[in-house]
């Protein structure tokens, strides 16, 4: 033992001292930061995820409308990319190397550690070249999931469609919705996302330092199969459907047909359509923009969201509401001298008809006699309580839905127009009467609604006195559950006995020689209606016509809405003929009229457009010239579309053509 | 107390031989941890990594109960022969040997594969404790100092060339038993100041530090204004160690090879590299930091089975006992080294032979900068330096150069009575 064996205690110190320095950075790193063992499990983990086929739609015949299509994406993870032959991948996707390049700096942009999409929906053809070679581009993978595909190509409008969803719409769905999830953005599809969705799987893969799946994490304890979306049931028959839509070729306008038992909506047109298919995949971007670019604004919903006067064709409510009231009763007579006076405004009617009855009023839809009609019901409790009778019978009209939403199940559902009395209390202080708002007694001026409106009332109609909520999925799920609100009925407030007179004079309207729609009469079928002229400030009137058939245990209600058609008569009574034949008989029988399918799915009513493109700067004098001269180019356009269809389809099939062409004088209003 | 030489396993340390045991056993489990390859779970393979591991450990255990059957004089003896050998060795290995990851530092033997630098560590460590135990020179003259740091400068620098630095380095460890032979403290703190230094010169820009080393030099004269003798070495320890600054940058930059500097600049931080030379030591942190408290469990450590651990099985072994065993295994591996390395040191105090205690110090020491460097290198407070794990890491040359270095000083031990 020398001094120096002290010496050992400082070597002795030392180890202990590196020991804990070593201890005391494990503890650090294992113990109190948990970083190491989250990067850890990014290291390993990977999810999948597996999206779920959406729901199927099937039509009311178990048809299959809407379906799903398996496309397949190529994802790419930047960061484990290595260097690849970017040559063998351009060919098997058939793109270039500098597309290659492009893509692959994109996906860079976007994450470099997450699953990106590296070409979207590439084919099935590219998809099997892939498989084989796939080991040779780490950092990729392939990722099938499905597509909507609508196997009849119609009613894009009632469908909608499915698109990436937004930041927006991760956002709104607090954390549903991932990147690269879709979601239905409009239609149907939005409507009923929630049940057409499904579960989105995911599987937790556990991966080895060379990217290579080394099998499933836990033993799959955290994995979660995909659950298919919901199947509906439409309430749609797509016959009539595809029908409707032919017969609305070259229109602006719109088809809706209800089944009156149920408030199943049997046809929803909205013209002029589109193909859905347009708006799946890898074109939707182009092909939406060209809808949008359609001066005919295709993406418009009209059945919901276009608002139109209901004209002539709101006189049945009108009538109904009187009896109930008691203004009038159903052997009330007026003289019509082919005019009505209100105030010192006059009211036109297209005829002379004397002194003339309800029945008749209505197949004839005198304007003199509804207009006294609506006289009565204002003032039957004398001149000082004017607008206080106005507040009950807009009450009265409100329960045939006019004026509100019905709640279909698509979004954006217009309400129409239909003001209490406080709107004009408004406008006029006390001093306004019947004379003020009596254009709403012919459906024209300050009442507007949609066509689903219109045909809801002939729905409530042809069950005398209720109708059922309107919509377009019957059933949902394999146990064809039923929406309960669906099955309520909804009553307007007139009773039973007041209908036949009505109904009659619907009957009338088609099927008499004096009937305004007498040229829609169907071989043996019994159909009720009544046309509607309306006053289009824009232009030529608007062809409406509402009705239902049979007339005894009515099967479809329907409204039909041509715009710029001119008399109900002429296009959208025809029109409702075939397609209620349609339905009920599922054949067209030849018409004596000569009137066919095909004429009618020929005939161009498009209106003529005014070239938007040529406007410059103008001053405000400027403008009023302009307005000046667009309301004279519109009357002339308007003029000008009929010799166009004339030369046009004359060369084609005269005879058929003439017949359409030539019945509009006989046809009243 | 007789003298017991001719009972082979007389006086012989069994704790440390049963720790040896225990680290080689640790060893082989992680090893096979390492190699695991759950789609690959067969039988057991003696062609397998671990199998060769069992093998070497095997091997390794006997080698070690042989080397008890010497006369411990022997190594005495012949201790410049062994030294001398390896030295031939390591020039040998320049001429024949086979480049593995970049050092020329493997003779292949047949199928197996010697690395004379393992070798040349107990030749270092026979010679070095030959020269104090026969000259006893107390280092206090220059002569002492120039040779013994001749006698561990010669393999070092061999090593040098081989390149391999790592295992030159571990030759640093013979400062502690000159030291505990009477070289100055000073040497260390030398060698502790260079290091700051070193580090410093990375983290400050050079002319603070030369600001703040005039400064605390001044303040040290001032202090000791009447103290001539002091002035002058504060002086020149100043001037020295403001010149070793510039030196080190240009060393630095001139010197060491691209894949050095970037490993250097990443333990300091200076350089943020995922996946290129810094992907072993965060994928090595990572797989030690999941380990959390108490470890994942035997062969369920998903880094170290799914491979992302370069070098687990050598090198970065104790990645996976972080991993799979956890801090409580991390503890248990660390105590076991510490109680070892303090049971050597008090081992080597209880020789009479100095031959016998320099030696000691020198085993305790060299496995002392193994461990230190190899386990701080995984988790990250020491630069990349690819020395194995003392009975642990995977390879035969280490194991059995680590068995030798260890029995030999146990046979010595166990003569501690007699005279060498």
């Amino acid at each position: 033992m020398d001094q120096l064996f002290n010496r050992k205690y400082i070597v002795q110190g030392l180890f202990i001292v590196i020991a804990l320095i070593l201890l005391g950075k494990l503890f650090y790193i294992q113990i109190i930061s948990d970083k190491a063992f989250s990067s850890a499990e990014s290291n390993v983990l990977r999810k999948i995820y597996k999206y779920p086929a959406r729901g199927a739609i099937l039509d009311r015949n178990m048809k299959v409308i809407v379906q799903n299509e398996p496309v397949y994406d190529l994802m790419v993870i930047p960061n484990e990319v290595k260097p690849f032959d970017t040559l063998a991948l351009a060919n098997a996707l058939e793109i270039t190397v500098e597309d290659v390049r492009k893509k692959l700096k994109k996906a860079r942009a976007q994450s470099t550690y997450q699953s990106t999409f590296f070409e979207r929906q590439i084919s099935v053809q590219s998809y099997a070249r892939l498989q084989e070679i796939m080991y040779r581009f780490p950092g990729f993978r392939t990722q099938d999931r499905t597509i909507r595909h609508y196997p009849d190509s119609i009613a894009g409008q009632l469908f909608g469609y499915v698109k990436e969803v937004s930041p927006d719409d991760i956002e709104k769905s607090e954390g549903y919705y991932k990147p690269g999830d879709f979601i239905g953005k409009s239609g149907l599809e939005r409507s009923y996302e929630n049940f057409l969705r499904g579960e989105k799987g995911v599987i937790n893969t556990l991966y080895d330092a060379k990217n290579i799946a080394q099998g499933s994490y836990a033993n799959g304890k955290y994995d979660v199969n995909a659950v298919s979306g919901e199947r509906l049931i439409s309430s749609l028959d797509i016959r009539i459907q595809r029908l409707g839509e032919e017969l609305m070729k070259n229109k602006v306008g719109a088809i809706v047909a209800i089944e009156p038992a149920t408030g199943e909506i049997l046809a929803f047109v909205s013209s002029p359509g589109y193909d859905p298919n347009q708006l799946v995949g890898k074109d939707w971007g182009k092909n939406y923009m060209n809808l949008i670019a359609n001066p005919y604004r295709p993406q418009l919903i009209r059945p919901i969201a276009g608002q139109y006067s209901p004209g002539s064709s709101f006189k049945p409510v009108d009538a109904l509401v009187a009896l109930q009231d008691g203004a009038i009763d159903p052997n009330t007579t007026f003289f019509c001298p082919g005019y009505y006076m209100a105030g010192n405004h006059k009211v036109k009617c297209e005829h002379v008809d004397g002194t003339i009855n309800m029945q008749r009023g209505i197949a004839r839809s005198c304007n003199t006699y509804f207009c006294h009609v609506f006289q009565n019901i204002i003032t039957k409790n004398g001149m000082k309580n004017q607008r206080q009778t106005y507040a009950h019978w807009h009450e009265q009209i409100m329960k045939w839905g006019f004026g509100q939403k019905l709640g279909i199940d698509m979004p954006f559902e217009k309400k129409g127009i239909f003001y209490p009395a406080e709107h004009y209390d408004k406008i006029y202080g006390k001093r306004w009467g019947y004379t003020t708002v009596i254009s709403q007694a012919i459906g024209q001026g300050e009442i507007t609604s949609t066509p689903l409106q219109m045909a809801n009332v002939m729905a409530a109609i042809a069950n005398r006195g209720y109708y059922l909520k309107p919509h377009l999925i019957k059933g949902i799920g394999d146990k064809n559950v039923v929406k309960k609100e669906y099955v309520v009925k909804n009553y307007v407030g007139v009773d039973a006995q007041y209908f036949p007179i009505v109904i009659n004079g619907m009957r009338d309207a088609v099927n008499s020689p004096w009937g305004t729609a007498k040229e829609s009469q169907i071989p043996n079928i019994t159909m009720c209606g009544k046309t509607g002229t309306v006053q289009n400030p824009h232009g030529k009137n608007h062809s409406v016509f509402i009705g239902f058939a049979p007339m005894d245990q009515p099967k479809i209600a329907i409204a039909v809405i041509v715009e710029n058609g001119g008399y109900g008569g002429s296009y959208a009574a025809p029109i409702s003929s075939f397609i209620v034949e349609k339905y009920l008989t599922d054949s067209i029988k030849p018409r004596s009229n000569g009137y066919t399918v095909k004429a009618f799915s020929e005939t161009n009513l498009l209106p003529a457009l005014i070239d938007k493109t040529k406007k410059v700067k103008l001053t405000k004098l400027d403008s009023l010239n302009l307005k000046k001269a667009d309301s004279l180019k519109k009357v002339k356009d308007s003029l000008k579309i009929k010799p166009a269809i004339i030369k046009q389809t004359s060369t084609k099939k005269p005879k058929v053509n003439q017949a359409i062409v030539n019945h509009k004088p006989v046809t009243n209003k | 107390m007789q003298q017991q030489g001719n009972r082979f396993f007389f006086n012989v340390d069994w704790i440390t031989v049963l720790i040896y045991i225990a680290l080689c056993a640790i060893g082989f489990i992680n090893v096979y941890a390492s190699i695991y390859n759950p789609d690959k779970a067969t039988g057991f393979d003696f062609s397998s990594s671990y199998g060769k591991q069992l093998i070497y450990v095997i091997t390794g255990l006997i080698l070690g109960l042989s080397i008890l059957l010497f006369d411990g004089r022997l190594f005495n003896v012949f201790a410049p022969f062994i030294y001398g050998a390896t030295l031939f060795l390591l020039v040998v290995v320049l001429f024949v040997g086979r480049n593995v990851g970049g050092n020329q530092a493997w003779i292949p033997i047949g199928s197996f594969r010697l690395q004379p630098s393992e070798f040349a560590k107990f030749g270092t460590a026979l010679l070095l404790a030959r020269y104090v135990s026969t000259f006893n020179p107390k280092f206090r003259d220059f002569k002492s100092i120039v040779i013994a740091g001749l006698i561990v400068l010669a393999p070092l620098l061999l090593i040098m060339l081989q390149p391999d630095t790592g295992s030159a380095l571990v030759f640093l460890a013979f400062m502690f038993p000159l030291y505990r032979e009477g070289l100055s403290g000073y040497f260390l703190l030398i060698f502790l100041g260079m290091i700051v230094l070193f580090v410093a010169d990375f983290l400050v820009p050079t002319y603070v530090l030369v600001l703040i080393l005039t400064t605390i030099g001044g303040l040290f004269i001032y202090n000791n204004r009447r103290k001539q003798k002091i002035i002058i070495s504060t002086v020149l320890v100043t001037i020295i160690a403001i010149v070793y600054l510039f030196v080190v940058k240009i060393a630095y930059e001139k010197v060491l090879a691209p894949h050095q500097r970037s490993r250097i600049e990443l333990m300091l931080g200076l350089k943020a590299d995922n996946k290129g030379a810094g992907y072993n030591v965060i994928q090595s942190q990572i797989a030690i930091g999941s380990g959390q408290a108490t470890g994942r469990g035997f062969l369920q450590g998903t880094q170290t089975k799914y491979g992302y651990v370069p070098a687990q099985s050598t090198d970065f072994i104790f990645s996976t006992i972080g991993e799979e065993w956890g801090f409580v295994g991390c503890s248990v591996v660390i105590g076991l080294y510490l109680f070892l390395l303090l049971r050597l040191i008090n081992l080597a105090e209880r020789q009479r032979s100095t031959f016998s205690r320099v030696y000691g110090y020198s085993v305790a020491c060299i496995l002392f900068f193994h461990v230190f460097i190899n386990i701080g290198m995984t988790i990250g407070i020491i630069p990349v330096i690819g020395i194995p794990l003392p009975f642990i890491s995977y390879g035969g040359s280490s194991l059995w150069s680590f068995t030798i270095l260890l029995f030999i000083f146990l046979k010595l031990d166990s003569n501690r009575m007699g005279f060498i």
